[in-house]
């Protein structure tokens, strides 16, 4: 049985803070236009999954929160993404600022060839410079929030490489969190997983979301029904339809969302 | 439904289980009005054949349980194909109920065999031609999928109702006025009220087809007329 107060009872609920807002979003890949004009709120607090069909524009827009596509020349991106109101598309907002303030974890599991404890700490140093044992504190912290601390606490000092595959991904959201965002983003993180190591990062997000605004990518529609608050369906680079996760999987409003989350898209 | 699922066989399956719906709804209504025949003709043997015709409903009744799990499990149906599979399991329950309803009927008739006739037997029947037609309506409702249609039989349940009334009215008179009636008037007034109650199955159905098509209870109260509770 859901919590009733796990969610708030309706979106628009005064006690929900907007975390993460995109404003009027047109994304550009060269001449194609890949977003366009998408507004989204995303609630502090709650995981909110963006689902949709390929090449509807989900991972772009991931890709926009925290300026990724700025690595890629001709991807641009028009519109305002506000972090607790402000715009950190602004090109006067420092990228490492956002990058600290909002993490990514990718869907496939990325460690660095390093050794498990390097591999935490590295994202840290980047950020501050801290003492050995509290860097050792930190890094203890981020693999106990991503559930891999028991598994990992005697070899911290072995390759990351090592790791399973779904030890590996613990392992970046591990990085992910230990240099403390606000807002951590999900593109497709089970996507290369078995049920199992699934189910523990499914656990991990429900886990999370009580320190961190959390927005996942997913292809996995069970996967947004269980462990999303809200649910964002985009298709062909529009936002169809948002609203909380227990009305789009039983009653969407729109004739679209209903036919992609049924399975009867042609 | 509007458009198919890339998933042909997902379509079969949806589609199977209102067909073995329909077909428990007639067999159920089927045996409503068997029942009454068996009531008003005083054929004992007739009636158990009724009652154990009632084992076809139930072995539908867990087909549909066992296609619902099977659905469920496979398909982890969502939105509207998710409402299909949940009132179905509901309208599935509710006729068995109805079923054993009309069975009981049958069986009250083998008891009420035993005692001279009674003339309220009569309302009996306009009490069961009622309950049969808001079952075939509501039938028909569900399987066109048609909100209005339901609401409609939902709407009527208060005839039905305001009927029984007058019916445990008059069996009361009569028992009043002639005691040696007492016994087959019991049974008429345990008759009336499984009639009564297929009625509130029949809504029950109603909602279930309202829920499906918009994915929400009905909100408008539906009238109420089943006053006995206040006879005295």
């Amino acid at each position: 049985m859901i919590e009733p107060s796990a969610i708030a009872t309706s979106p628009e609920a005064a006690a929900e803070h907007v975390k993460l807002a995109a404003r009027d979003i047109r994304f550009h890949y060269g001449d194609a236009l890949a977003l366009k004009g998408i507004d989204l709120e995303v609630p502090e607090h709650r995981v909110t999954a963006l689902i949709g069909p390929s090449g509807c524009g989900k991972s772009t827009l991931l890709r926009v929160f925290n300026r990724i596509y700025e690595l890629y020349p001709g991807q641009r991106a028009e519109g305002q993404v506000l972090l607790d109101g402000q715009d950190v598309l602004a090109r006067n907002y420092p990228l490492a600022q956002l990058r600290s303030r909002i993490g990514m974890v990718f869907q496939k599991p990325v460690p660095f060839p390093m050794t498990i404890y390097d591999n935490v700490a590295y994202g840290i140093s980047h950020y501050e410079k801290l003492p050995r044992a509290e860097m050792d504190a930190r890094v203890e912290a981020a693999l106990t929030r991503a559930a891999l601390w028991d598994e990992v606490k005697d070899k911290l000092k072995k390759s990351a490489l090592g790791l399973s595959g779904g030890q590996q991904q613990r392992l970046c959201i591990a990085r992910a969190i230990a240099i403390e965002p606000e807002v951590i983003l999900f593109d497709e993180p089970t996507s290369a997983l078995d049920p199992i190591a699934t189910a523990r990062i499914e656990q991990l997000i429900e886990e999370l979301k009580h320190q961190f605004t959390i927005l996942i990518v997913t292809h996995n529609m069970q996967q947004a029904a269980r462990c999303s608050d809200y649910t964002a369906f985009m298709y062909l680079g529009e936002l169809v339809e948002r609203g909380r996760t227990d009305q789009i999987f039983t009653r969407p409003t729109q004739k679209r969302t209903e036919d992609y989350i049924t399975g009867r898209f042609g | 439904m509007s458009q198919d699922h890339i998933i042909k066989s997902y379509d079969e399956e949806l589609t199977r289980l209102t067909g073995e719906i329909v077909r428990m709804g007639e067999i159920a209504a089927y045996q409503l009005g068997a029942a009454m025949d068996v009531l008003e003709r005083r054929d004992t043997r007739a009636a158990e054949r009724v009652i154990a015709n009632d084992d076809a409903i139930d072995a539908l009744e867990a087909s549909v349980s066992y296609d619902v799990v099977q659905l469920l499990a496979r398909r982890q149906p969502m939105a509207r194909d998710l409402r299909e599979v949940l009132a179905a399991l509901r309208i599935a329950s509710a006729i068995e109920r109805i079923g054993d309803y009309a069975a009981n009927v049958a069986k009250r008739s083998t008891a009420l065999n035993r005692h001279a006739p009674v003339p309220a037997a009569q309302d009996i029947r306009t009490l069961a031609t009622l309950a049969t037609e808001l079952l075939q309506q509501v039938l028909v409702a569900y399987r066109d999928r048609d909100a209005e249609a339901a609401d409609v039989v939902r709407r009527r349940d208060a005839d039905l109702d305001a009927l029984h009334t007058q019916v445990f009215r008059e069996l009361l008179d009569d028992m009043a006025r002639e005691p040696s009636t007492v016994p087959s008037c019991a049974h008429l007034l345990f008759i009336a009220k499984n009639i009564e109650r297929i009625g509130d199955h029949a809504t029950n159905i109603a909602e279930n087809v309202w829920y499906l098509v918009y994915g929400e209870e009905p909100t408008e109260e539906r009238p109420k007329s089943d006053e006995s509770s206040q006879i005295s």
